[in-house]
C-alpha cells in the first residue's frame, strides 16, 4: 500500500514526486512509457516564463510567478542547465504597443519583478537582429531558459533516491475506491494507494473521469518547432516573444541552454498525443511568423524539427484541485506548466494535506544532484576527472563534446535509460548538428555493453522503436 | 536492340547495342564507349565487395572483395558463400578468404588488416 | 612539447598531408585521430572505385587507406589515436584529451586541419511527418552494416542520390534488403553515373528524379510508410502526385557539410559557399601556418583529389616551418556565372611553382561548354568541356606564366554553354 501514487511522470509528476519525497511517505510514480519526460515535457519551448501573461488573480498567475522564482536555485541544486536571460515581448504596431502596456500592468499585478517598457532604440540595441519594424517591447529580466527534460529527469531522480518507486511501462487502465483507499488497475497489475495525484498530461481528463464526473476537457494542441545550429544563436540574446493576438500567442525565437536557436511553435488542435508529427504547413507557418520578429534566420542551419502536444484546456486556467476524496488533479497543465511545475508541486502538497494526508518531514532528504558535465569543466577539472575515470577522456558525441564517462554515468543513473534518446536526455549526446549520425552507433554499443543486452534490443526511443533489424552473415 | 548508359566517363552517353548486328554500338562518343557497350551485353561483370564474420578484431566484420570482376549473375551465389566464413584475427590485406569462389576463377580477398 | 606539425584528423586528408610533410623534410610530426585507428571514413567505405587517379587501379576504401598508412610506417610520424582535439588556438596550441593522458596542450609550428565532413540530417532538410526510429543517414547505416554487421532495415527507401546513398542501395540489396526506390529532389542525380548504373540499375531499383519525401508514418515507434511526391521547378511538392511506400527504413544521402567547429574556434576566416576555410593556393588559411585540406575545406567526390590537395597542404606546411616567407599580396578568385565556388579562394602568384590547380563546382548541368578565366576584362585562357554536372568537381590548371600577366586584383572563373 502506497501513501501516494502519482500518475504520470512529466515535469509536473516529477516535481510532485520530488517535493513529496522529502516527507516520510511511501510514494509510487506510475508512468506508461519506458522513461520519464516523454510527453510535453520533452517537446516544448524550454522557457521559464516571467508571468505577465496569465490573468491576474488566477492560480496560473500565482504558480507561474512562484515557479519562475524557484527555478534558479532548483536548477543550481539539481545540476540542470538554466540561464536567466530575460525575455522581450515585441510590439510591431500601435495596438501591439498597447498590448505590451497591458502585459506590463498584468505583470505588476502578478508580482513579476523588474519589468521595463523598452523603446524601439533600446530593443534594437539589446537585440540587433530584431526587425527594424519593431516599435517597442516589454522586457522581463526574470524570464529564463531551461533544459526541460533534464529538469524532469533530475526531479524524478532525486525522488527515486529519496525512496519513491518509479514504475515505468505502467499504464493506468482503471481506478476503484474501496472505502479507505484506491485500487489502481494497470497493465502490470493492481497498485493500492491512499492518495492519488493525477499528473497525466494529455490523458489527465481520462484519469479524472475514472474517479469523478467530467468537469473539464483536454484539447490536445500541437506545436511545431525548428532547432538551429549554434552559429544561428547570435540571432537572439533574449527570448523574443510576439504579442498575443486573436490568432494565438505568436511564435518565439530564443536561444536554448544548449547554445542553439529555437523557433516556434504554431498551435493546432489534434486528436491526441500520438499526433505529434511535423507538417509542411506548420513548419512554413513557423518560418513565416518568426520572420516578423527576426527576419534573417538561416534555416539552412536547421538541425532538427520537432512537435509537442500540449494538454490545453477549454479554459485559461490550470485544472488543479480535489477531484474526489483523496484524489488531486494536476491537470490541463499547458504553458506555462514547465515554469509552474515546482510551484504546482507545493500546491499539490497543500491540497493533499487538506485531504487529510499527514506529512512528516524526513530528517535529511536528498535535495541536490551532482552531475559531471565535461564540456563546461575547466582544463584542470577536465584533467582531474579523467584521472579519476579515464572514460571522461573519450569523446563519443563530437558535436556536443559528450564523453563516454558521462554516457556511462547516465546509464547507471537512478532511473536507468534503455534507449539512445534516453541517454540523449540525460547526457546530451546526439543533440548537436549531426543529430546522432556519428555518435548513435557508438552510444548504442555502449548501452548494449553496459546493460549486457544484444545491440538488436536497443531502442531509439519509446518501446517498439528498434534501431537494428538483424545481423548480417547468418549461416543458412 | 538494348539500351544502356555508358559509365566510362561522367558524360553518360545513352548507348544502343544491336545484338543482331554483331553487337554494333551506337550513341557512343568514343571508342571506349563502344567496347563498354559490347561487354555489358555479352558478359557483364562486377567486382563484388562485402564483409565476412570476424573474431578477435577491432570490428565484428572484415571487408572483402573479389580480386577480379565476376559475372553479374553470380553475385548472390558469392554472397551466400561468404556467409559460411569466419575469420580470426590477425587478418592481412590481400589475404585469400575463398579461392576460386563459386567457380568464377576469382578469389575473395580481405581488404583490411584486422 | 613543440611539434613541427600537428595534423588534426587521420583520415585520407590527414594521412596524405602528414606523408607529404615528411617527404618535404619535416621530422617531428604528430597526427591526432579521434577514432581507434587511422583511415577515417574510408574504413567503412568497403566498396571499390577508389584510387583510379592516384594509383591507376580500383581499390576499396580500406585498401586505399592502407596504402597511406603503410607509407607512414617508414617515417617517424607519430600517431595519437582515440584522442579528441577540443580546441585549436590562433597561436597553434592544440588542446587534446584521451583516456590515457587526460587533458594535454600540445604546441606546433604548423597545424593542418583535416577533420573531414559530416552528413546532413533529416533536420537540415526539414522532412515533415512522424519522427520514428528507422530514419538514418546513409553513413550511419553504412557503419552499422559494414563494421558492426547489423542491418538497419528490410524494406528501404533512399532519399538523395548522393554516392553514399547509391552505394548503400547496392550493399543493402546484396545483404537481403529490398530497396524500393531512390528519390532525388533535383532533376539530375547527385552521384556518379557509374554508381547509378552499378548500384541502382543492376538491381532494378527505380530512381525518381524531381521527387522528394513529403510525409512519414510510424507504427509502434518505427517507420512504416513514407510518402513521395513529385516537385516543381522550385522544388515544391505537387499535390496529387503522392506515392506511398511501405517501408521500415529511410536512408538519407542529402549532402555533406565540412566539419569546422575547430576552424571557427580558432578564428579562421570562412567561406559561406564551401562552409570551409578560405584558403590560399597552398591550402593555408587566414592564420599563417595553419592549413586545411580535404573535405573540411570543401566536399570532394573523389578521395584521389583529397589526397592530391592534402599533399599540397603537407608540402606547404613543411615549407612554412623550414623556409619562412613574407606574406605576398594575394589575388582573389571570383566566382563568375555558373560557378558556385572555387578552392583556393585566393592566390599569391609568386608562390606558384608551375601551375595553379583550381577546384570548382558548376551550378547546373552543362553540355558542350567553355570554362573562361578572366583577368579583369581580359580573357586569360579558356578550357573546353563536353559535360559538367554539379555532382562532379571540376579541376583546371593555370600555368604560372599566364598568371604573371594578371594585372587586376581578381581572377574570375565562369562557365557558359559553347
Amino acid at each position: 500500500m502506497y501513501d501516494v501514487a502519482i500518475i504520470g511522470c512529466g515535469v509536473v509528476g516529477a516535481a510532485a514526486a520530488f517535493e513529496l519525497s522529502k516527507y516520510k511517505l511511501n510514494i509510487a510514480v506510475l508512468e506508461k512509457e519506458n522513461d520519464v519526460a516523454l510527453g510535453a515535457s520533452r517537446a516544448n519551448s524550454a522557457i521559464v516564463h516571467a508571468g505577465y501573461d496569465p490573468e491576474p488573480g488566477t492560480l496560473m498567475a500565482r504558480l507561474n510567478v512562484q515557479g519562475c522564482a524557484m527555478a534558479e536555485q532548483l536548477c543550481k541544486d539539481l545540476s540542470v542547465p538554466y540561464e536567466k536571460i530575460g525575455s522581450l515581448v515585441l510590439a510591431f504596431s500601435e495596438s501591439e504597443r498597447k498590448t505590451v502596456n497591458k502585459l506590463y500592468d498584468r505583470g505588476v499585478k502578478n508580482g513579476v519583478p523588474d519589468m521595463q517598457i523598452l523603446s524601439r532604440e533600446e530593443v534594437l540595441q539589446m537585440e540587433p537582429e530584431v526587425s527594424p519594424e519593431v516599435m517597442g517591447a516589454l522586457y522581463a529580466p526574470s524570464a529564463g531558459i531551461i533544459g526541460p527534460w533534464e529538469y524532469t529527469v533530475a526531479l524524478a531522480e532525486v525522488a527515486v533516491q529519496n525512496g519513491a518507486e518509479m514504475k515505468l511501462r505502467t499504464k493506468v487502465e482503471g481506478i476503484d475506491w474501496t472505502e479507505e483507499h484506491y485500487v489502481i488497475h494497470t497493465n502490470k497489475g493492481n497498485v493500492e494507494a491512499k492518495y492519488i495525484v493525477n499528473a497525466a498530461g494529455v490523458h489527465s481528463g481520462e484519469i479524472h473521469e475514472m474517479v469523478a464526473e467530467k468537469s473539464f476537457e483536454i484539447r490536445p494542441n500541437r506545436g511545431e518547432y525548428y532547432v538551429l545550429d549554434k552559429c544561428e544563436v547570435t540571432k537572439a540574446r533574449h527570448t523574443l516573444f510576439q504579442c498575443p493576438n486573436e490568432n494565438g500567442k505568436g511564435v518565439l525565437v530564443s536561444p536554448t541552454v544548449g547554445g542553439n536557436l529555437i523557433v516556434g511553435p504554431n498551435a493546432e488542435g489534434v486528436s491526441g498525443e500520438e499526433d505529434n508529427h511535423n507538417t509542411a504547413a506548420g513548419m512554413a507557418f513557423v518560418q513565416r511568423m518568426a520572420a516578423k520578429s527576426v527576419p534573417n534566420i538561416n534555416y539552412r542551419h536547421s538541425i532538427r524539427n520537432f512537435a509537442g502536444v500540449r494538454a490545453n484546456l477549454n479554459k485559461d486556467e490550470f485544472q488543479i484541485g480535489v477531484a474526489a476524496k483523496q484524489f488531486i488533479d494536476l491537470a490541463g497543465i499547458k504553458s506555462p506548466g514547465l515554469t509552474s511545475a515546482p510551484a504546482i508541486a507545493l500546491e499539490c502538497i497543500h491540497l493533499l494535506q487538506g485531504e487529510g494526508l499527514s506529512m512528516e518531514q524526513k530528517e535529511n532528504p536528498i535535495t541536490t544532484r551532482k552531475k559531471i558535465h565535461f564540456r563546461s569543466l575547466s582544463a584542470e577539472d577536465k584533467q582531474q576527472v579523467i584521472k579519476e575515470n579515464p572514460l571522461y577522456g573519450r569523446v563519443i558525441c563530437r558535436c556536443e563534446t559528450i564523453t563516454e564517462g558521462e554516457i556511462v554515468d547516465a546509464i547507471h543513473s537512478p532511473i536507468p535509460p534503455c534507449s539512445i534518446d534516453g541517454i540523449k536526455r540525460r547526457a546530451g549526446s546526439g543533440l548537436g548538428r549531426c543529430q546522432g549520425g556519428f555518435c548513435g552507433p557508438r552510444v548504442l554499443d555502449i548501452l548494449a555493453r553496459e546493460l549486457k543486452v544484444s545491440p538488436l534490443d536497443i531502442l531509439q526511443d519509446k518501446d517498439g522503436s528498434f534501431i537494428l533489424m538483424n545481423e548480417t552473415k547468418k549461416e543458412v | 536492340m538494348k539500351e544502356l548508359v555508358c559509365i566510362v566517363c561522367p558524360k553518360g552517353c545513352r548507348l544502343r547495342v544491336d545484338e543482331e548486328n554483331g553487337y554494333l554500338v551506337s550513341g557512343n562518343s568514343c571508342v571506349r564507349g563502344a567496347e563498354y557497350g559490347k561487354n555489358e551485353i555479352l558478359n557483364p561483370t562486377r567486382v563484388l565487395t562485402s564483409t565476412v564474420k570476424m573474431e578477435g578484431g577491432l570490428y565484428r566484420r572484415c571487408p572483402v572483395k573479389t580480386n577480379i570482376a565476376v559475372p553479374k549473375g553470380k553475385l548472390f551465389d558469392i554472397m551466400n558463400a561468404l556467409n559460411a566464413i569466419t575469420l580470426t584475427s590477425p587478418v592481412q590485406v590481400g589475404q585469400v578468404v575463398i579461392e576460386n569462389v563459386c567457380g568464377t576463377g576469382a578469389d575473395v580477398i580481405a581488404t583490411k588488416a584486422l | 612539447m613543440l611539434y613541427d606539425l600537428i595534423v588534426v584528423g587521420g583520415g585520407p586528408a590527414g594521412l596524405a598531408a602528414a606523408n607529404s610533410a615528411w617527404e618535404k623534410g619535416l621530422r617531428n610530426i604528430l597526427i591526432v585521430e579521434r577514432d581507434k585507428e587511422l583511415g577515417g571514413i574510408l574504413n567503412q567505405c568497403i566498396h571499390n572505385g577508389f584510387g583510379l587517379h592516384r594509383f591507376k587501379e580500383e581499390l576499396t576504401g580500406p585498401e586505399y587507406a592502407h596504402r597511406f598508412i603503410e607509407m607512414l610506417k617508414d617515417t617517424s610520424v607519430q600517431v595519437m589515436t582515440d584522442t579528441m582535439v577540443l580546441t585549436v588556438t590562433e597561436n597553434k596550441e592544440v588542446h587534446v584529451i584521451n583516456t590515457e593522458k587526460g587533458y594535454q596542450v600540445l604546441k606546433a609550428k604548423a597545424v593542418i586541419l583535416s577533420m573531414g565532413c559530416r552528413e546532413r540530417t533529416r533536420g537540415a532538410i526539414a522532412i515533415p511527418g512522424a519522427r520514428p526510429a528507422g530514419v538514418f543517414t546513409a553513413g550511419s547505416a553504412q557503419r552499422y552494416l559494414n563494421m558492426e554487421g547489423y542491418m538497419v532495415g528490410k524494406r528501404v527507401v533512399i532519399l538523395g542520390s548522393g554516392d553514399i546513398g547509391l552505394i548503400m542501395a547496392r550493399r543493402m540489396t546484396l545483404e537481403g534488403a529490398r530497396v524500393l526506390a531512390c528519390v532525388e529532389v533535383m532533376p539530375y542525380s547527385g552521384g556518379l553515373m557509374r554508381n547509378i548504373v552499378q548500384c541502382l540499375q543492376d538491381y532494378d531499383i527505380p530512381l525518381y528524379l524531381s521527387h522528394t519525401v513529403t510525409d512519414m508514418q510510424a507504427e509502434n515507434g518505427r517507420l512504416s510508410h513514407v510518402t513521395v511526391s513529385k516537385v516543381d521547378e522550385k522544388r515544391n511538392p505537387i499535390p496529387g502526385t503522392e506515392m506511398e511506400f511501405d517501408c521500415d527504413t529511410l536512408l538519407l544521402s542529402v549532402g555533406l557539410i565540412p566539419e569546422n567547429e575547430l576552424t571557427r574556434g580558432a578564428g579562421i576566416q570562412m567561406d559561406m559557399r564551401t562552409n570551409g576555410a578560405i584558403v590560399y593556393e597552398n591550402m593555408e588559411t587566414s592564420i599563417p601556418g595553419v592549413f586545411a585540406c580535404g573535405n573540411v575545406v570543401h566536399v570532394h567526390d573523389l578521395v584521389d583529389y583529397v589526397s592530391q590537395e592534402s599533399e599540397k597542404a603537407g608540402a606547404a606546411a613543411a615549407d612554412f616551418v623550414l623556409n619562412p616567407k613574407e606574406n605576398e599580396q594575394a589575388v582573389q578568385l571570383k566566382n563568375g556565372s555558373g560557378v558556385s565556388y572555387t578552392v583556393p579562394q585566393q592566390v599569391r602568384i609568386p608562390r606558384i611553382e608551375k601551375n595553379l590547380e583550381v577546384f570548382f563546382r558548376v551550378r547546373q548541368v552543362y553540355g558542350n561548354s567553355v570554362i573562361e578565366v578572366k583577368d579583369g576584362e581580359n580573357t586569360l585562357c579558356s578550357f573546353k568541356r563536353e559535360y559538367m554536372t554539379p555532382g562532379e568537381m571540376q579541376q583546371i590548371k593555370l600555368p604560372r606564366v599566364l598568371l604573371d600577366k594578371v594585372t587586376a586584383d581578381t581572377i574570375e572563373i565562369s562557365v557558359r554553354e559553347a
